[in-house]
């Protein structure tokens, strides 16, 4: 059963082959056999999932249940559900228990699908690696002595492992589709303002987008098309309806036009990932789309731009953050001031503190213009390469990270050098695009490799027929880890 | 290169307190960070209208009426502590 599809899932309970509660039981079986080994979960309720289930069934036998309904999925722990733990992988939100759902979990909900609980995280999304989780680092399930990528590394582990049939994730600079990368599975971020962020934990808040983690673009295709749409209670969710996912999969790549820039294979690129990948942009041209050479001349200002503009917007957000209304508060404090400086103290991680001090500094005063301002004229500078490049081509290929899934703990020193690894995945952020990464080989120590895929605004359903076009003619996407066979 | 005592202010700034030893990494840690942006410093950016947002819209506005409805004993459920119906910080007033 771990490994069927949401196609296939959703078949066999509305034939009533199985129930919704069958299917949870065995994915929290799952969940529970592989707790130690990956930590992927903070938050596992099997009361409240198998509640849920009850309900779907009930639904299913009612009949014209949506095609989710009674399948089980993961969401990340910044969505806040109601009664339901939300932590954003922080000891300030440890004890927090949302009073609301998110737009996407209400989404969820409506068509009938049961919350399998909350998956692990870098604190506030902010990582690469996993390792800046309040609880514990995730292991990756292809070799449990590497990181699964982040910010969404439990996501992607649980996916990964066939723990989860599917999960949600947010991707702000990467934080997708580099942890779908590390660990061969199917990621896709949407176009900013495609999906709500209402419900959502802030980190970045222009730069942050909610999208999906599963096994192949088919099952991204059934994700996307319960998330997306438009809800009034983000102000910057466009009012657009939504394509058709699912019914535009089987278009093909005759005559498509792929962008490959000529920045991406430089000396950053490990030649392990390099290889895949170009195999990759061969087997689309063996089907009949075109490759043209394109060029993103700015992208290598991209993560300079990204560490003034992410922590300023996080600064900001994290301000909330006092002690007085909901979280942690420190036990002992003297005035206001010491309360607040204490609980911060206490309640943040070291990542959180630094990007909220790099924030602070960049706008403070005398300062704003030297890196705020700049770094959003270098941001309009990076989204023009992108539209220039998109005259030529219909999508642009190339590596969603410039190595494999590392060591756990070798890079943590360093975080400059973790930072710069996520130069694939950031200029996608800073123009608002929407992008994907799909397994397709692997690298070094048998650790995989993603293709990353981005498209044009609001191009989702070319994307997913693209991933989908590779996915029919390849089988990475159907490899699993054998520990968890 | 900021200094220790200009990370000092800015953790006051942020209301966050540092120990001494914390202090001295996240300065390396900062400077380090600020290097790899000094990068986009020196691009010559004249005329460039800076960029706030991915998409180009205004503002939407809606019609001024109460959404939200009264739930004032859950949301004060989640507080550190409350008082009588209200949020208890520190007496700030002497």
């Amino acid at each position: 059963m771990h490994n069927a599809t949401l196609t296939e899932l959703s078949r066999r309970l509305h034939a009533k082959e199985v129930s919704s509660v069958e299917v949870a039981g065995y994915f929290l079986e799952r969940i529970r056999a592989a707790s130690t080994q990956l930590n992927a979960f903070i938050t596992v309720d099997e009361e409240k999932t198998l509640a849920q289930a009850r309900v779907a069934d009930a639904r299913i036998a009612q009949g014209g249940a949506h095609r989710l309904a009674g399948i089980p999925i993961a969401h990340k722990d910044l969505f806040c559900a109601k009664g339901w733990r939300t932590t954003c992988g922080s000891k300030i939100l440890e004890n927090f228990v949302a009073p609301y759902d998110a737009h996407v979990i209400e989404r969820f909900n409506a068509a009938g699908a049961v919350i399998l609980g909350k998956t692990n995280m870098d604190e506030f999304a902010m990582g690469s690696s996993n390792e800046n989780s309040y609880f514990g680092p995730v292991k990756n399930p292809w070799d449990t002595r590497a990181v699964p990528g982040g910010s969404s590394g439990g996501s992607a582990a649980a996916v990964a492992s066939r723990i989860a049939p599917a999960a949600t994730g947010t991707d702000t600079g990467g934080s997708i589709r580099q942890p779908a990368s590390f660990t061969g599975v199917s990621g896709l971020r949407p176009t900013y303002g495609r999906v709500s962020r209402y419900g959502m934990v802030a980190f970045a808040s222009s730069l942050d987008q909610a999208g999906a983690l599963a096994k192949s673009a088919e099952d991204l295709a059934m994700m996307l098309d319960v998330m997306a749409g438009f809800d009034a209670r983000d102000s910057t969710c466009m009012e657009r309806p939504k394509d058709d996912y699912v019914g535009g999969l089987a278009r093909g790549v005759k005559g498509l036009r792929i962008g490959v820039p000529r920045e991406y294979f430089s000396k950053d690129l490990a030649r392990d990932v390099g290889e895949p990948i170009l195999a990759a942009i061969d087997a689309y041209r063996r089907q009949g789309a075109a490759v043209v050479e394109v060029s993103l001349p700015n992208q290598h200002l991209s993560v300079p731009a990204y560490y003034v503009l992410a922590p300023a917007e996080a600064s900001s957000n994290l301000a909330r953050y006092d002690g007085v209304r909901y979280g942690h508060r420190a036990a002992e404090y003297g005035d206001l001031l010491d309360m607040y400086c204490k609980t911060r103290a206490q309640g943040f991680g070291a990542e959180a503190k630094r990007r909220i001090l790099i924030g602070t500094y960049v706008l403070s005063h005398g300062y704003y213009d030297a890196y705020y301002l700049k770094a959003q004229q270098i941001r309009r500078l990076i989204a023009r390469d992108f539209s220039e490049a998109f005259k030529a081509c219909d999508v642009i290929m190339g590596p969603a990270a410039p190595c494999v899934a590392y060591d756990i703990g070798a890079k943590i020193t360093d975080c400059v050098q973790m930072y710069l690894d996520d130069l694939y995945t950031i200029p996608i952020n800073l123009a608002g695009l929407p992008g994907m990464s799909i397994p397709c080989g692997f690298g070094d120590r048998a650790r995989p490799v993603g293709l990353q895929i981005v498209g044009n605004y609001w191009s989702e359903a070319l994307m997913l027929s693209v991933a989908h076009a590779y996915q029919q003619a390849t089988d990475w996407h159907t490899r699993m880890p054998a520990a968890f066979a | 290169m900021l200094s220790l005592e200009e990370i000092h202010r800015l953790a006051r700034l942020a209301r966050l307190e540092l120990s001494v030893a914390e202090a001295d990494d996240m300065r390396a840690q900062i400077n380090g960070i600020l290097a790899m942006v000094d990068e986009m410093r020196a691009v010559d950016t004249t005329g460039v209208a800076p960029m706030s947002h991915p998409q180009e819209v205004t503002q939407r506005l809606r019609e001024d009426r109460v959404t939200e409805t009264d739930q004032r004993e859950l949301f004060h459920s989640l507080a550190p502590e409350v008082e009588d119906g209200l949020y208890l910080v520190p007496k700030v007033i002497e």
